[in-house]
This record gives C-alpha cells, structure tokens and sequence, in this order.
C-alpha cells in the first residue's frame, strides 16, 4: 500500500527490528519496503521474517539513505538487516563527513 | 525529535547524575505526559537557573505544539517581566528563587513542583508535525538595542542538527557538562544536539570554575562548551592548583564561543589542557547556533606551526558548515574576493533571519549578521566584530579588535577595549579603556607606542585609561556601548 510519508513519519521493517524516521519526504504516495517488504507506522504491525534477498544489506544507525533524486531521506533510529527501497530501488548511503561536538 | 530519542536511545542515559540518571525511553514519556500538562497555554515560558531536566520543558512545548521561551533570571524585574509579558497566557515555569519575581503572568509554576505533578497519562493523539512552527523563541542579549525577539522554527533546528550533529554519533560513555545559560543559544541547541548524538547532559547550576573542574572529573565528563569568560576563569583555576596540566582525565573536547575569546588565554588552556581537542564555535542566535567551527586539530596545528598564517588561525572562527553559504560584500552589498573585510552575510535551512516584527532576510534568503569580517582562501572566516563597533576616523573604518588584540600582547595588560569617541577635526578619534593584571604597571606611553609600532600611527589610541574592570554580559560579551559612553564623557 503507498504511504504518504512526512518529516517526522516513524517508519518500521514489518519483519525485524529496524526502525526509521522520514527527515525529507516526497508529497506524493510512495511505495516503501524496509527488508523487501512494505514499511509498516506502527511498531504493533510487526512480525519476524526475514528479508528478502537484495534488501537484506541492513543499515546503521544514526546513518541516512536517500534515493539518486534526493526526494526522500530516512534517517535510522534502529539498525537492523533489512534495507529500505522505493518503488523496488534500493536506498543509498548518504555519505556526511562528521563534525566536531561545538555546543 | 522525542520520537528518535525514545526510539534510538531508549535504554541510553541522556540526563541526569551518575546516581540519577534519566534515559531516552524516560525523556520520551515526561515529555508527552509535559505535553499533557501544557494543553491550552500557547507558549512555555522557562526562567531559572539551569536544571537537570530542562529539556523535559523543551520536548514538552515541542509535543505540544507550543514555543519554548527561556528568559534570562539575572534581569531586574522590570526586565524580566517586560519579557514575560510578550507571551500573553504562558505558562511561565521558573525556579524557586525566581517563582515569586515573575508578576506579569497568568501562571506561575516552580519548574520541580510540575515535573512533580505532571499528568500520568500523555497527551493523546499525534504530536503536531509542523516543520514550520515556531519551536522556541529566544530573546537577543541586545548589547547595542533593546532585547529582540528572536524566532527559531523546527525547521531551523532540525536543519542544524542533520547538517552539523550526527544522530547517535556519540559513544555511550559520553557526558556534556553544560554551564551556559538556558536563555543563551548555545544552552537551547545544546540539549538539541547532545540529545540528538545520544550524549548525556550533566548540568552546572550557575558557573563556578572549581566546581566546574570538580564536576568534570566526579561525573566523569567528557565534552564540554563554556563561554570565553568562563574559559578564562577555568584556566586562572588550574594555574592557582599550581603548575602543569589540570587534572581532568576524562575530558576530551572542550568547544567555546559567544564572544571573542583572547588568544592568549586560548593558549595557556592549549597548555593547560594538552589532551583536550577544542573547538571554536561561531554563531549567532539568529543562525540556530553554530555556523562555522575551528576543530582541535586546527588549533594544535596553530600552537606547532612556524608558519604565520597558520598560527593566526587561533583568531579565525574557522570553517563554515558545508550546509551553509557565506558572502562577504563591501558597503554597496557587492560580493568580496577572499581576504577582503566587509560585512559577513549567511543563508542556508537552518538561518531563521526572523523576529517576532518580521523576517530580515533580503530577497534572495541571506542574513546580514552585522558582523564585520573576511575569509581567507583556504576558507578560514575571521570575525572583526560588530559592524556597528567600527570606528570612522577621518574617513577611515576602524575595527576595534585588531588594535585591541596589540594592547594584548603587551604582558601587563588582561583586558582592553577601544572605542571612538567624538572629536571635531576626525569626526571620531580612538579612545581605549585597559586592565591590568594584577600587580603589573605600565605607562600609557609604552601602550600606545607599541601600537604605533605594530600598526600605524591612525590607529594608536589618542587616550587611555586604566580600570579594574570592564562591563561584560553575564554571557562574556563585552558591553562596548557602556565604555563608549564612558569615555565620550570624559573627552568632552
């Protein structure tokens, strides 16, 4: 089912622990799979499984993906093995050289 | 933003003592059940000193829905309370010894009383997800004009923290001493971003320098911002412990900004502290904090180096955000090649620009900082200072602080401010108040040649005055306009 997603959506692998938040988001629908499988809203919508082959790259926490547009960013609040895609493409790793702590 | 603490940190301790520690999943809840606490008000108002849960204030007016608004206590009330009065029907949460000065609200709450309180349930429902609310509402120190106030959106904030704070990005053993006021900008993004890295906030009350050294090692802290008088007073503290380095085994980086800081006492902490990364923070209120950063790799190459350019970079506020653009432009607003001084403007998502009168920005989104200053072309950016501090002597501008930074390096002088006072043939001519350190004595004449020598004869000082002291903020900006008074005074 697309979700509607925006800044601030939690957004939950329906078969493991991996949880996202949306930091930039398209207005229009999308198709979103965490793992292969689509993104759930709620941590209450989860079962186990496994992910499914090709979105089974995980991703870290603290860590942001981003389609090749830059439309959508999901920043990862829990690490997990399933990986997340948009219409079947596969997220990328945005890269982001780390600053210093200044307050 | 509380939903990423609650669920990335849910079981990280990110406030509080070691002995009583509050974790992400904690955080999370009081915030919600703040929230609960807040329905109806259209603004939280926070006055007191600061307090190991003040972030429970700020993610409660953020679940909420409704600005945060921190005043500054130290006002006489008068002040205080003119500032509490432009947010009609607040909430006004304030610590005890403030409680009963706050007249001018509908409702007045000690901060510990309602933590106390608060509602067992959370708010129902969704928080409000708009990226364009005003999150906070932060009143300018307003050393040259009446407090503004200034408005910070989430937008803003949220720009800051995913361009310059990695989520997560601190280890789990790490601990932030803050020391900064609640009101000051650095004491607002700092629960943000320590929040955000996943690093503990450990709270000083109200400065002291030895109770300051004692909290790093009891608490084990690891990351520290001070203000540059606060650093100064650090520093006179370990050198009265005696000689060598001060004994702050767990401290790695200590970061500082909100005012120009000496460099010589930025050398003596270099020495002090010689395990300790620093960082040279600059921003302004109205940029959501932190804009440009000098990282400790740079200052340790500008303590080695005999390179004179690279040893000037103890003066420079460093590198600007790879989020944010700066222009340098000339008293017609043309753009400046790099080296050359003029007025510093910024744009990028986390510059707000705004006031509660209306936005700043010009048309095509950049913030005039009023700062004074240049970039030099490995991208270093030197602030002169405020624009409004240029002095005008027959035609020429004048940046106080670079004959200030001269009268520094003579050794008898602590402090020195230069300020242009009236004068009918220049229009302006260069007056300047000095402290000395204690027991030290030199002549005026000795002053002002060692200026003359080192810059030229229009930018020595005609007059100088000794002092005891010089008015500061109680954040460590300098109070030009108060000296300027002073010695315009004195030359009529």
């Amino acid at each position: 089912m697309p979700l509607t997603l925006k800044p601030g959506t939690r957004l939950y692998s329906a078969i493991d622990a991996t949880e996202m938040i949306a930091v930039k988001a398209p207005a229009d629908p999308i198709e979103l799979t965490i793992g292969g499988v689509a993104a759930v809203l709620s941590a209450d919508e989860r079962t186990d499984g496994t992910p499914a082959e090709g979105h089974d790259g995980g991703v870290a926490m603290g860590k942001r993906y981003t389609d090749a547009g830059g439309t959508i960013e999901l920043l990862v609040t829990r690490a997990g093995a399933a990986a997340p895609a948009v219409a079947g493409e596969l997220l990328g790793l945005k890269e982001a050289k780390p600053l210093p702590a200044s307050d | 933003m509380v939903e990423m603490v609650e669920s990335g940190f849910s079981d990280r301790v990110l406030l509080g003592s070691r002995e009583a520690p509050v974790t992400g999943a904690d955080l999370g809840s009081l915030a919600k059940r703040g929230a609960a606490a807040l329905d109806g008000y259209p603004a939280l108002v926070y006055v007191g000193e600061n307090h190991p849960l003040l972030p429970v204030a700020l993610f409660s007016a953020a679940w909420a829905g409704v600005p945060f608004v921190p005043v500054n206590y130290r006002l006489d009330d008068a002040q205080l309370n003119a500032l509490v009065e432009r947010q009609p029907g607040a909430l006004v949460l304030a610590d005890a010894a403030t409680a009963p000065r706050v007249t001018g609200a509908d409702r007045v709450v000690v901060f510990d009383e309602w933590l106390a309180t608060l509602p067992a349930d959370p708010k129902p429902g969704d928080p409000p997800f708009d990226d364009d609310a005003v999150a906070v509402v932060l009143y300018t120190s307003g050393t040259t004009a009446a407090p503004k106030s200034a408005l910070l959106r989430h937008r803003h904030l949220m720009a800051y923290l995913l361009g310059a704070v990695e989520f997560g990005g601190a280890g789990d053993d790490e601990a932030v001493l803050v020391s900064v006021p609640p009101y000051h900008v650095a004491g607002l993004t700092n629960m943000l971003s320590n929040t955000f890295a996943g690093r503990r906030i450990v709270y000083l009350q109200a400065f002291d320098p030895k109770v300051w050294l004692d909290t790093v090692r009891d608490e084990h802290v690891t990351n520290a911002m001070v203000v540059p008088t606060m650093l100064a007073r650090i520093v006179d503290a370990v050198t009265e412990q005696g000689p060598g380095p001060a004994d702050v085994p767990s401290l790695r980086a200590l970061s500082y900004g909100g005012a120009k800081v000496s460099e010589r006492v930025l050398r003596e902490a270099l020495e002090r502290f010689p395990e300790v990364g620093f960082v040279n923070a600059y921003g302004l209120t109205e940029t959501a904090s932190t804009i440009a950063i000098l990282g400790p790799d740079d200052h340790r190459a500008a303590i080695a180096s005999d390179d004179p350019v690279v040893r000037s970079r103890l003066a420079s506020a460093g590198q600007v955000l790879p989020t944010v653009e700066i222009e340098v432009r000339d008293d017609d607003d043309r753009p400046l090649p790099a080296g050359e001084p003029g007025m510093v403007y910024l744009r990028g998502e986390q510059i707000s620009g705004e006031y509660a009168s209306g936005s700043v920005l010009d048309e095509q989104g950049w913030f005039c900082t009023r700062d004074r200053g240049y970039v030099d072309p490995e991208g270093y950016l030197y602030i002169e200072g405020r624009a409004d501090d240029t002095i005008i002597r027959g035609g020429e501008n004048i940046a106080p602080a670079e004959i200030e930074e001269v009268l520094l390096t003579h050794p008898a002088v602590a402090e020195a401010c230069v300020v242009g006072v009236p004068d009918d043939e220049w229009g302006q001519r260069l007056a300047a108040a000095v402290v000395l350190r204690a027991g030290e004595v030199v002549g005026t004449d000795e002053l002002r040649q060692l200026v003359r020598t080192t810059l030229r004869g229009s930018k020595t000082p005609d007059t100088i005055e000794f002092r005891e002291q010089l008015p500061h903020t109680d954040t460590g900006k300098l109070l030009r306009r108060v000296v300027q008074q002073e010695l315009a005074a004195h030359a009529d």
